[in-house]
């Protein structure tokens, strides 16, 4: 049998396809542009359905600080209408697409939901769910529903909104989000300390965002990783750096900078990145640039912020490449693709209290090790049962998240 | 009390001595109350014109006691309604009188403070401001800020998604969470999140926030901290019209600034609390703006020069910048002052929170103020116009016949407005019993039948606070069921299996 892409015309025709396939129990894989198809387990579904179409700004209320958009609306097309009011998604949004051996600038709103991913300035914005005010979606059931709202504060009902971020359109299929919207900074500096290892980079990202200077965004590099940034400020010294973001009115970016280069002096010689510069450079590190080359396995692993440098050596030392992001919370990896060494970096997350997702991996690595995390048994139990009630036939992208079905 | 609970079930009635034998084995006798006079202090919370008798209190102190007390209850099939500080104002911890009420007032240990991660765990029980206290020393606090504060309990934080005056910025209770310890009704003690930052799987931390104790009881809360902004700054701006006050709200958002707090008060609130505490605000103003804003120093100054020239622009009456933290906090203590003001100018009075875009402000005041000469009953307003919060206080005499049933269906139409206007029925308070069954103008009854299949998935008995949040009760196995209706096929070139 040939599958089909289904494109639905409207939200009616993809609640009849939906209703139609659970009633036949035919399995359909939901994807937006296709820019993040390879993250997760192989989907066996006879069908797909391409939300690509279902795009366009619904609604944009730049005083409101929310954009309402068809769930296959680019990030791209939502930057470039954000930009005109000097607004922003604060969550930084990441473009995966070159990780992931597609094309850059693909990624929409839906996919960059779905999987709840957020950039740099998670660490100071919150992340992308955090950023969700409310959604329309179908089903596993073929039923249409509506979630959360269009208003910054609302407890009205389950937070069903921010219960679909991050679900891999393994629940239901998102059609429509509205967003929470910031202003974009005035002026962006990011200042870098050249020569740390992991753990005294890891001890001035706690101390700045410890600090009352607002730092928007602080990562660690390793030296070879550096060397390979288009910005010559990162990649000349040959040596590892941290870089930490500021940014917010003229003035007082200034100041704060001022503040900051004096601390940051006492650990290492510093330099600093201005608005293109440093634009260019938090983009890399948002995109995984470093590991762009598909030769390797990419894990992402969530850990307490202080745990990032332990996690960082322990990877090393495993084989892998690691570099640190979201002030030593997120930890990139790169190896060598072998079960062995993808379950001994997972292990280091489970070890740390965090936990690993293997971002890029061949079929053979994840047909032996889950891409997502284990979940013990009384949460895994919980997440079937979650998933049992919205989609109980099990058609909505089976098997992507492993251990859900 | 006009509003319609679960029937008791006769038979846990019935079997209410066997069933105390049974919990007296897992609390100690001091951590039991079971005779009239103590159960009255626990039957109402914040809500206080409904009440109700409990079966019995439990006080456990222990996850391991709140395990067993809830397998104790399932076995049983004695409903659970959990209890924080009981300051709510949705009548989420209303008890059931064939319920047993779960208070987690022992809960009030924090168990770790971790300044390397920025974060801090505590038991449910402990106060919010006590996080914040807790780390104050060190620069730090814990952000979200509901105006109960000094009393309320954390654990009661995350089952309403509370919020407060600096929302706008830095988020409700959701955005700091990091970390929950939760007990299902089956006994089985799941841990979600951490002290990391995203979590893996399904977002658990997202669905229980908010879930107004219907879903699990939660015995451990792990929250982020922040560093303490270097500056305050404070404004208060009078203007001469709802209409400019509402702009102005609007222009500083627009113009690219994010205020930490940015509060409005009508004509009435104003007059009532500076009769009340003499914060020294303008009378002769139809709507007054507290604005505040922190962060770097300079960045403050500056960004308060552009709220007074949009202010300005906007022909506001009064512009204030406080001088001194004293002035500051007198621009404060009149707003903080409202809900006790309005208790000394109204016998009762009934509080309300619903959001609404900020854009409709005017116009949603305006048709309330049409909606409160109707039912015969004053509304004071107060309202997180930053966020789009309104809290507007019906005045009403509890002993006047008729009176609370026309706060009541006061409430109903303000709520209903905030609907129409896309706006949503709750804030911050939550649904508990007070709007429960409002819900419908707002919800299909395919989402909330979904909202109560995530609740199957949690309590498939349905035991856990019932008569809350929904105003139609399904059983499990009935939601469970999917009508599947063969044969009509929207796409009639697909294949057939």
């Amino acid at each position: 049998m040939t599958g089909k892409t289904f494109r639905p015309a409207d939200e009616t025709e993809l609640a009849g396809l939906v209703a139609w396939a659970a009633s036949d129990g035919v399995p359909l894989e939901i994807i937006g542009s296709g820019s993040k198809r390879g993250l997760g387990h192989a989907i066996a579904a006879d069908h797909v359905v391409d939300m690509s179409e279902r795009a366009g700004i619904v609604d944009y209320e730049p005083a409101e600080l929310v954009l309402t958009a068809e769930a296959g609306t680019t990030l791209s097309t939502i930057e470039t209408h954000l930009g005109e009011a000097n607004q922003q998604m604060a969550f930084d949004p990441p473009d995966y697409g070159p990780l992931l051996g597609h094309a850059a600038a693909t990624a929409t709103i839906g996919g960059t939901m779905a999987g709840n991913l957020s950039g740099p300035r998670r660490v100071s914005a919150g992340a992308a769910r955090d950023h969700a005010l409310g959604l329309e979606a179908v089903t596993g059931r073929g039923e249409v529903i509506r979630a959360g709202g269009r208003v910054m504060k609302n407890v009205t009902g389950y937070d069903v909104t921010r219960l679909l971020c991050g679900s891999w359109g393994t629940l239901a299929v998102i059609t429509r989000l509205s967003i929470k919207v910031l202003p974009a900074p005035e002026k962006t500096r990011t200042l870098l300390v050249t020569g740390l290892t992991p753990s005294a980079g890891c001890r001035v990202m706690d101390e700045v965002l410890a600090s009352p200077h607002c730092v928007s965004a602080a990562a660690w590099l390793p030296a070879d990783m550096a060397s390979k940034s288009d910005v010559g400020y990162v990649s000349s010294p040959g040596a590892a750096v941290t870089a930490v973001r500021i940014e917010g009115p003229p003035a007082s970016v200034l100041a704060r900078h001022d503040s900051l280069r004096s601390m940051l002096a006492t650990h290492g010689p510093v330099e600093e990145l201005h608005g293109h510069n440093s634009g260019v450079f938090w983009k890399e590190v948002r995109d995984v640039a470093a590991f762009v080359e598909p030769e390797a396995a990419v894990m992402r692993l969530s850990v307490p912020p202080a745990s990032g440098a332990v996690a960082c050596d322990r990877v090393t030392a495993a084989g892998g490449q690691a570099f640190l992001d979201w002030g030593g919370g997120l930890v990139w990896c790169a190896f060598k693709p072998s079960p062995g060494t993808a379950t001994a970096v997972r292990d280091i997350a489970t070890g740390l209290d965090g936990h690993a997702t293997l971002i890029r991996a061949d079929g053979e690595l994840k047909a032996a090790v889950p891409v997502f995390h284990p979940q013990p048994a009384e949460r895994r139990d919980l997440t079937r049962r979650i998933r049992e009630g919205f989609d109980p036939c099990g058609i909505l992208n089976p098997g992507r998240m492993g251990m859900v079905n | 009390m006009t509003i319609a609970m679960p029937q008791p079930d006769q038979g846990v009635l019935a079997a209410r001595d066997g069933f105390l034998g049974e919990l007296a084995a897992i609390v100690p006798p001091d951590n039991l109350v079971t005779d009239e006079a103590g159960l009255k202090t626990y039957e109402c919370d914040g809500l206080s014109a409904y009440r109700e008798l409990p079966l019995a209190v439990a006080l456990p102190e222990t996850t391991a006691e709140v395990a067993r007390i809830l397998d104790l209850c399932r076995r049983h099939r004695v409903k659970v309604v959990p209890r924080g500080s009981g300051t709510g104002l949705s009548g989420g911890a209303l008890p059931l009188r064939d319920g047993l009420l779960l208070g987690l007032g022992k809960f009030n240990r924090i168990l770790d403070i971790d300044y390397a991660n920025r974060c801090v765990t505590v038991q449910p029980g402990v106060t919010n401001l006590a996080i914040s206290q807790a780390v104050d020393h060190r620069g730090f606090y814990y952000a979200p800020d509901p105006s109960s504060q000094l009393a309320c309990s954390i654990g009661g934080n995350v089952a309403e998604n509370s919020g407060g005056v600096h929302c706008l910025k830095y988020g409700v209770t959701t955005n700091n969470l990091l970390g929950l310890e939760i007990v299902l009704m089956s006994g089985d003690i799941v841990r979600i999140g951490g002290k990391h930052m995203d979590s893996d799987g399904y977002d658990l931390l997202g669905i229980v926030t908010g879930s107004e104790g219907l879903l699990g009881v939660i015995t451990e809360v792990t929250v982020r901290i922040l560093p303490k902004p270097a500056s305050v700054s404070t404004l208060l701006i009078g203007f001469d019209g709802l209409v400019p006050a509402g702009e102005c709200v609007a222009g500083i958002i627009a113009s690219g600034i994010i205020p930490a707090g940015l509060e409005m008060m009508d004509r009435a609130a104003v007059h009532a609390t500076e009769e009340f505490c003499q914060a020294g605000y303008p009378l002769d103003v139809e709507a007054l703006l507290i604005c505040e804003l922190d962060g770097p120093s300079p960045e403050v100054g500056e960004l308060a020069d552009r709220v007074e020239k949009i202010a300005g622009d906007l022909g506001a009456r009064v512009i204030r910048r406080a001088a001194s933290d004293e002035e500051r906090e007198r621009f404060w203590l009149g707003r903080k002052s409202a809900f006790p003001a309005v208790g000394r100018m109204s016998p009762d009075y009934y509080c309300i929170d619903g959001t609404i875009p900020r854009g409709r402000l005017a116009e949603v005041l305006t048709r309330m103020e049409d909606l409160s000469t109707r039912h015969g009953l004053g509304v004071v307003n107060v309202f997180h116009a930053g966020d789009g919060n309104l809290h507007p206080l019906i005045m009403y005499d509890i002993d006047k016949p008729g009176d609370l049933e026309r706060a009541e269906a006061l409430a109903r139409d303000i709520l209903t407005l905030c609907v129409e206007v896309g706006g949503v029925l709750s804030g911050e308070h939550g649904i508990g019993v007070e709007k429960r069954d409002l819900m419908g103008t707002m919800f299909s009854d395919a989402d909330l039948k979904q909202q109560q299949r995530v609740k199957c998935a949690f309590d498939p008995d349905g035991l856990l606070n019932p008569g809350k949040v929904f105003p139609v009760l399904h059983r499990c196995a009935e939601l469970g069921h999917m009508h599947v209706h063969r044969g009509q096929v929207p796409f009639p070139d697909l294949p057939r299996f």
